[in-house]
């Protein structure tokens, strides 16, 4: 064994034996963190790759792709109809979940009295925030689309994205207005200010951005679903551009929907699809960051 | 001052105008609040009508009405049996002659992805929040951490399609070859592989909650009995942490169960009711997208069967969620 | 000038009418000329409990007008609850509950037709942390003014600001946030905006302990000032703050008793209550 180097006092501790299964472990520990890494790193390869191969080898007209619906032929193929349905889902999902995800936010964490129905209702988001999202489309198609007669317009699908997000907007929300410090609503209470008075001119001020940070990324979690869409009955080939009262298609579902096309050469659109939605889905986390880092240091 | 005779407190004038105000909004606040526990009962409801019309020849609420309006106990007919319902091994709902309603094929699939998909994550992911908690360094934290969280975020449907054009042809084929096994473009273990990738960052990021929590103590109280790091994780942190990592497992089963798109694209659209990981399988949830688009017809009892498969997959997940609850509070009342 | 007023009627069950002896008060430099010592605020058996446990027992005290009335006793003695239970702020916490009475001019604030919310638009108060809001200089001074409906002017904005001494450290910055000021031109910050809407009382909650020695000796020189246009009443845990800038002193021993309440020099100079001597040298508290 290796005591060549050992003074007397140590030799009898043969540590050869634990530092082989210590760095075996490391190892084994640094595979596991960095497996996800790895499959990330592969994914976004394969859809670069995808994409090189469409755009330049099977000369898929980005130009095109952009500006145009949804085809029988991969090369008059376009995701732009899709693109605007993404856009509506998410600005109507801003609008609904924001208004929802703080309204309720506040009400717990400024009003609610400390008692068994509050503690009801913040199990109850726990548990909504576990439900899978295809429950969301059922919901929506049994009450919006069938229930109400909406029928399967995109204003159906927006209110399904915002029940499915509000949890987490709510979550977020409630943290963002627990981190204002107390002293701040005192000092407004102190001044005569009613408890609305107070959350208006002092607290949402400051948890704002939190709020906004929270919201962003719910989004960024809402215009990547697509089961609920299809639940609702978006259209798959989605052809022209959809309003709120509208049929609608949205880029997931587009993404879906060639993906399991025959032809590969569908396969390869629906790669440039993802690159465009993982851009999309970049920008919004960059912007998340931003927010997050730039203005909560303040308070 | 104001009003120097007067005292002036009571609720009249520009004061209670303000607490007008504030009742007001306490009750538009607690109306957007009461929405989100109307949702879990809308959801219930909705589910529940349309199982009751999947099983009978009337949803609930249709029945309800019906009967009411007779005053006598209308007779229902039911088409599709509970012993089918629970028990037959075929789903062929859209099958001419001889549709079947055999949700343990369903079922069967949802388990094997799930299953598979914890044999990723659980490992992988209980391991890496280990090198997190107890050898990364802060600079690897700073960069691994939020490329967690992009894992987290890349949707779903994404990683269905990386299913399809690179685990399994890339990855997954020319293993198997080796061994002279072969599988189709469509199959249940590139969906495992999927959703169990998609489920590591939930049960790292959790996990290492957890062992954060773990006070320095006791390590400390380990290293200073001559215990290796290994030693230390396994034997010290692991254990007193193994309830917020447990949490994090039926989380990630949770959400397993749940996922959508990715087994929808991954492992097919055929029900087999099948153990066996090469083959094409279709999960509860797989099988309500594909059908969502073929059910125009209201009422018809494919439309109704989205809702009963639906319902089963709701009450599994409230499941989990309960125990989850459960769980997370048990193991908050040991730290606190 | 200082009219003796009757003090401490009774205080914890202990009856212990004081000595009415006029003395001249150092600091109270009375602006509005000789005026006869009216009485604001007065308690009546007042009782603060939290839960189950009480933290003021039969406080009786009468506050004079334009005076600054102290506060003091050892941590935990009930004095920042005795201030809380003026202005109400203890309907914050779900568990306070009070009884016996808090009368300003001469009604009772618990009783059920008072608003806290216009209680407290007459009563302003200044807390022991500075909590400006992240806003302007000047929007956190006309914040008060803009909730209770006033009119937002640069006059009221200023005039706020001069007499929180603070105007000329702030007056070519009142668009930055009150946040990158500080700690002792925070907490005046605080002040100017608890006194803008001009209210008749300032309750301070140690206002100078978050504070090193030299801004906190602002603070005292200004609470002074203050006493000419405002009823103060001030807790601090320091007694020679209390020596120095007070009227009227009020001592809490432990148990929420209200144990002395006099004129300060009287206080400090000869207690009638050996436990107040005790506290005053330094052998207790």
């Amino acid at each position: 064994m290796s005591l060549d180097t050992g003074s007397d006092l140590l030799s009898d501790v043969d540590l050869t034996w634990v530092k082989r299964k210590e760095l075996l472990f490391h190892v084994l520990l640094f595979s596991a963190a960095m497996f996800g890494v790895a499959m990330l790193a592969l994914l976004i390869f394969d859809i670069l790759i995808e994409t090189a191969y469409g755009v330049l080898i099977l000369g898929i007209d980005v130009g095109t792709f952009l500006t145009s619906g949804a085809s029988r032929t991969w090369e008059q193929a376009g995701l732009l109809p899709a693109i605007i349905g993404s856009i509506w889902l998410v600005f109507l999902t801003l609008i609904l979940s924001f208004v929802l995800g703080v309204s309720t936010a506040t009400y717990l964490e400024e009003y609610a009295p400390r008692n068994r129905t509050t503690r009801l209702i913040e199990a109850n988001l726990t548990n909504l925030a576990g439900v899978p999202s295809v429950a969301y489309g059922l919901l929506a198609l049994g009450v919006f689309v069938n229930g109400f007669r909406m029928g399967e317009i995109l204003l159906a699908g927006a209110l399904a994205l915002s029940l499915l997000v509000v949890p987490i907007v709510i979550v977020a929300s409630q943290e963002a207005l627990r981190a204002v410090p107390d002293g701040m609503r005192n000092g407004s209470l102190a001044t005569g200010a009613t408890r609305w008075q107070t959350i208006r001119g002092v607290v949402i001020p400051s948890a704002l951005p939190g709020i906004v940070t929270g919201t962003i990324l719910a989004l960024a979690r809402a215009i990547g679903e697509t089961a609920p869409l299809i639940m609702v009955g978006a259209v798959l080939e989605a052809r022209s551009t959809p309003d709120p009262t509208s049929l609608f298609g949205s880029m997931p579902t587009m993404i879906y929907y060639w993906a399991f096309r025959p032809v590969t050469e569908f396969h390869n659109l629906a790669a440039l699809a993802i690159l465009v939605l993982l851009i999309i889905l970049v920008g919004m986390y960059g912007l998340a960051f931003f927010v997050r880092n730039h203005y909560e240091t303040r308070v | 001052m104001s009003t120097d005779t007067d005292h002036g407190l009571e609720i009249t004038g520009d004061v209670a105008d303000d607490q007008r105000r504030d009742r007001r909004i306490r009750r538009f606040l607690f109306g957007c609040t009461s929405i989100t526990v109307l949702t879990t009962i809308a959801i219930f409801a909705v589910l529940f009508d349309n199982t009751w019309g999947f099983f009978f020849d009337a949803t609930f609420s249709q029945w309800v009405r019906t009967s009411v309006l007779n005053l006598g106990v209308e007779g229902l007919t039911q088409r599709v049996s509970f012993i089918e319902f629970f028990t037959d091994t075929e789903w062929r709902p859209s099958h001419a002659d001889d549709p079947r309603y055999g949700i343990p094929t369903l079922l069967a699939g949802t388990l094997l992805i799930t299953v598979g998909a914890a044999f990723l994550a659980i490992p992988v992911g209980t391991a890496g929040a280990l090198y997190l908690s107890e050898y990364a360094s802060v600079r690897t934290r700073k960069y691994l951490k939020p490329t967690l969280e992009i894992l987290a975020g890349v949707p779903t449907i994404v990683y269905g399609f990386f299913a399809v054009s690179f685990v399994t042809p890339v990855l997954l084929r020319p293993l198997l070859e080796i061994f002279g096994l072969s599988i189709g473009r469509n199959n249940a273990l590139s969906a495992m592989v999927v959703v169990g990738v998609m489920t590591i960052p939930m049960v790292m990021s959790i996990s290492e909650d957890a062992m954060n929590a773990v006070p320095d103590e006791l390590r400390n109280g380990a290293y200073a009995l001559g215990a290796s790091k290994y030693s230390v994780s396994m034997n010290v942190v692991l254990p007193a942490s193994i309830s917020g990592v447990f949490a994090s497992y039926i989380l990630a089963v949770s959400r397993a169960i749940g996922e959508t798109m990715a087994v929808t694209l991954a492992a097919g659209a055929t029900a087999n009711f099948t153990g066996n990981p090469l083959a094409e399988v279709q999960t509860m949830t797989a099988y309500m997208v594909t059908s969502a688009r073929s059910t125009a017809l209201v009422g018809s009892i494919t439309y109704q069967s989205l809702f009963a498969v639906g319902l089963a997959l709701f009450l599994i997940t409230l499941v989990a969620n309960l125990v989850n609850d459960y769980v997370k509070r048990r193991y908050r009342e040991v730290y606190q | 000038m200082t009219m003796a007023t009757n003090e401490t009627e009774e205080t914890g069950g202990r009856n212990d009418s004081e000595p009415l002896i006029s003395t001249e008060v150092t600091s109270s430099e009375t602006g509005r000329g000789s005026r006869a010592d009216e009485t604001v605020l007065e308690t009546r058996n007042l009782d603060v409990y939290y839960g189950d446990e009480q933290a003021l027992q039969d406080v009786s005290a009468e506050i004079p007008e334009h005076k600054v009335t102290a506060i003091i006793g050892p941590s935990g003695c009930g004095k920042s609850t005795f201030l809380r239970s003026i202005n109400r702020m203890n309907d914050q916490i779900d568990v306070a509950r009070a009884d016996g009475e808090v009368l300003f001019h001469e009604k009772n604030v618990y009783d059920e037709d008072v608003d806290p919310v216009a209680l407290r638009r007459k009563i302003g108060q200044v807390f022991q942390k500075p909590n400006p809001f992240p806003k302007s200089i000047r929007d956190n001074v006309a914040y008060g003014l803009k909730i209770q409906g006033k009119e937002v002017t640069d006059e009221a904005i200023e005039r706020a600001l001069k007499q929180a001494a603070l105007y000329e450290e702030v007056k070519d910055k009142l668009n930055s946030s009150g946040l990158d000021l500080s700690g002792g031109q925070q907490q005046r910050l605080c002040i100017a905006r608890a006194i803008a809407p001009d209210p008749e009382v300032l309750l301070m909650d140690e206002p100078t302990s978050a504070l090193d020695p030299v801004a906190a000796s602002k603070i005292e020189d200004l609470i002074s000032e203050l006493a000419r246009e405002y009823t103060v009443v001030i807790v601090t845990h320091n007694m020679q703050q209390a020596a120095r800038i007070s009227d009227k002193t009020a001592v809490f021993l432990t148990g929420g008793k209200l144990v002395e309440f006099g004129n300060t020099n009287k206080i400090f100079e000869n207690p009638d209550h050996q436990e107040v001597e005790d506290y005053i040298t330094g052998k207790f508290g």
